[in-house]
């Protein structure tokens, strides 16, 4: 779990998992395109993702794909949330989401 | 071949033949899996369907089984109209043994260009594998004593 938190613990890192929730299974190529890091810091962050198994790569064909692995993530949410409280955090987090969007 | 749209993968504490006993057994699903029954004989070729407090939710074939390595199934839902009129997809499960871990690799692919069907799996992929590793490594998913629920007779 340490490794999920550090590896959480970075904007850079963040900002890649957030391309891949907006587009899962991309190559190194992809992820790099139009992004403000260089290649070498994009495969230093991926190695960190994969190592806490944030990212997990998929061989298809001759290409190396990146895909989001959220099960570390929600296995810290079982830790802390009980499962009753799910349904009323699931609420507040719509809340939440649904007001910013107004004000923006 | 298209990618597939969501490759999840968990390393549990266990065996390659414990883990494939709670993937092909109804008495672990049930504790995982939201209750769900996983009703079929694990034959290719064989129909494959999951049950969920007596309603069939999904619906597919068993399309390998390599115990206790590969395991592979078609997969419909069958509630939602409009779900239930996409086309197959497949779901397949990898064990790899790792020392004194087992890493599971699911992938879950050809969906339908905007399926609706994909929303739900992704939210439900990550919070079964999750219980799942628990439930090998701690033997607590959802463990009740029957003891607690004060029914004569039931402990």
């Amino acid at each position: 779990m340490d490794e999920v938190f550090k590896a959480l613990a970075d904007a850079s890192r963040r900002s890649l998992l957030d391309r891949l929730h907006a587009k899962n299974g991309q190559t190194l190529n992809d992820l790099c395109d139009g992004l403000a890091m260089t290649r070498q810091a994009v495969t230093k962050h991926l190695a960190i993702l994969e190592a806490a198994n944030l990212v997990t790569t998929f061989r298809h064909g001759r290409e190396k794909l990146h895909y989001l692995n959220p099960v570390p993530i929600h296995q810290i949410g079982e830790r802390w949330i009980k499962k009753f409280e799910r349904g009323k955090l699931a609420a507040l987090s719509e809340l939440k989401r649904q007001l910013e969007k107004r004000d923006a | 071949m298209r990618k597939p749209e969501f490759v999840y993968v968990t390393y549990i504490e266990t065996t390659p033949e414990k883990l494939w006993e709670a993937l092909t057994s109804s008495e672990f699903s049930k504790r995982y899996w939201f209750g769900t029954e996983l009703k079929t004989d694990w034959k290719v070729g064989s129909p494959f369907a999951l049950v969920m407090n007596g309603t069939t939710m999904d619906t597919g074939e068993i399309l390998e089984a390599d115990r206790p390595r590969r395991l592979s199934y078609s997969f419909q839902h069958a509630r939602d109209d409009e779900m239930r009129n996409e086309r197959p997809t497949k779901v397949v499960f990898n064990l790899e043994p790792h020392g004194k871990l087992v890493k599971l690799t699911l992938t879950h692919e050809d969906f339908e260009d905007g399926s609706k069907l994909l929303d739900g799996i992704s939210r439900g992929w990550p919070a079964i594998l999750s219980s799942l590793k628990s439930m090998l490594e701690s033997g607590t998913a959802l463990a009740i004593p029957p003891s607690a629920l004060g029914i004569e007779g039931f402990e």
